[in-house]
């Protein structure tokens, strides 16, 4: 099997490379924000620390 | 029965307890999921990788729908998480409910973005299989309908918890909403027998005049494998955004200020 045929996926590239696409960018957000999330709430437990009251509560 | 019955029922009871008051603390959980996530995490990468090379090498082009089969394996496993992320949402909110249980509530705000993401993707992926064997982006009809609805419901869950500054009422409002949102699931489900519509009947309970299922082995597997690989997946992030919450929700406790001590 060649690549350009491959990547053509017989006329449907565009929808079968574009549903790919979009679960790969679903699986990479979920695991950013998860981690922004803990990153926001560790930011916000030092303020509270330093200063009796957390950032943007 | 009689009396020991009844004194060894109170014995399981207690030792039920004592187990849930260990593992569902926010303290003991935050540590239990902090080891478990790498290994859940490894998990996926796998799963994902035998799913992939099964989904895009090994399964045959479908005879009616050609290449674009191969989008099923995206669409059906992400429409079917964004249902299972939903029931485990409202199961974790009915159990905080009822319980009074601080963990099952923080469970149920963690699914909401995950859920809605999957939901997304099904919805996504749904336009890209529809244009080319439809002919069309979208319709508004039964199945396609009730799956935006859920992930209206998912958004209406989140901007709920966001407007309410009292985490108690919080958890209990979203809890309600999605309790009452559960009616959807069925309809989601039943669209395609209750209703005429372009989407296609379930593949997987589907069985053909020869009693075989409907589905050929070789388009079952890549289905089955990234389905279970976007449960764990799912399991990870889940418990990735639970000891963000646990965090949270446990600030002003002694173990947490000497958890983040700058």
């Amino acid at each position: 099997m060649n690549w350009s045929e491959f990547l053509a996926m017989g006329g449907y590239g565009l929808y079968v490379w574009g549903s790919y696409a979009a679960a790969a960018l679903v699986l990479v957000f979920n695991v950013v924000s998860a981690r922004g999330r803990e990153k926001s709430v560790r930011r916000q437990l030092q303020d509270l620390a330093r200063y009796g009251r957390a950032s943007d509560e | 029965m009689g009396h020991g019955g009844g004194i060894a029922h109170i014995a399981r009871l207690t030792a039920l307890f004592q187990f849930l008051h260990k593992y569902a603390s926010p303290r003991y959980f935050y540590g239990f999921a902090g080891r478990l996530i790498p290994w859940l995490a490894g998990l996926t990468a796998l799963l994902l990788g035998w799913g992939l090379y099964q989904g895009l090498f090994v399964a045959p082009p479908d005879y009616q729908q050609g290449e674009s089969v191969r989008i099923m394996f995206i669409h059906v496993p992400a429409a079917w998480m964004s249902m299972f992320v939903y029931m485990v949402l409202a199961g974790a909110g009915a159990v905080g409910l009822i319980w009074n249980l601080k963990l099952a509530e923080m469970t149920a705000t963690a699914c909401a973005p995950i859920g809605a993401s999957f939901t997304f993707l099904a919805l996504v992926t749904g336009s890209l299989w529809g244009k080319p064997m439809w002919g069309t982006w979208w319709a508004w009809d039964a199945r396609l309908t009730s799956e935006l609805i859920l992930f209206f419901l998912y958004l209406g869950f989140m901007a709920l918890q966001a407007a309410i500054d009292d985490t108690k009422r919080a958890a209990r409002a979203g809890a309600l909403l999605a309790l009452v949102g559960v009616v959807n699931i069925p309809i989601i489900h039943f669209s395609v027998q209750w209703w005429n519509t372009l989407h296609q009947p379930a593949s997987l309970s589907a069985i053909n005049k020869i009693g075989a299922p409907a589905i050929h082995p070789s388009l079952l597997v890549p289905l089955l494998v990234m389905a279970v690989a976007f449960t764990v997946f799912f399991a990870t992030v889940l418990l990735m955004r639970l000891r963000a919450e646990i965090l949270h929700r446990e600030r002003y406790t002694t173990w947490v200020t000497e958890l983040v001590k700058p």
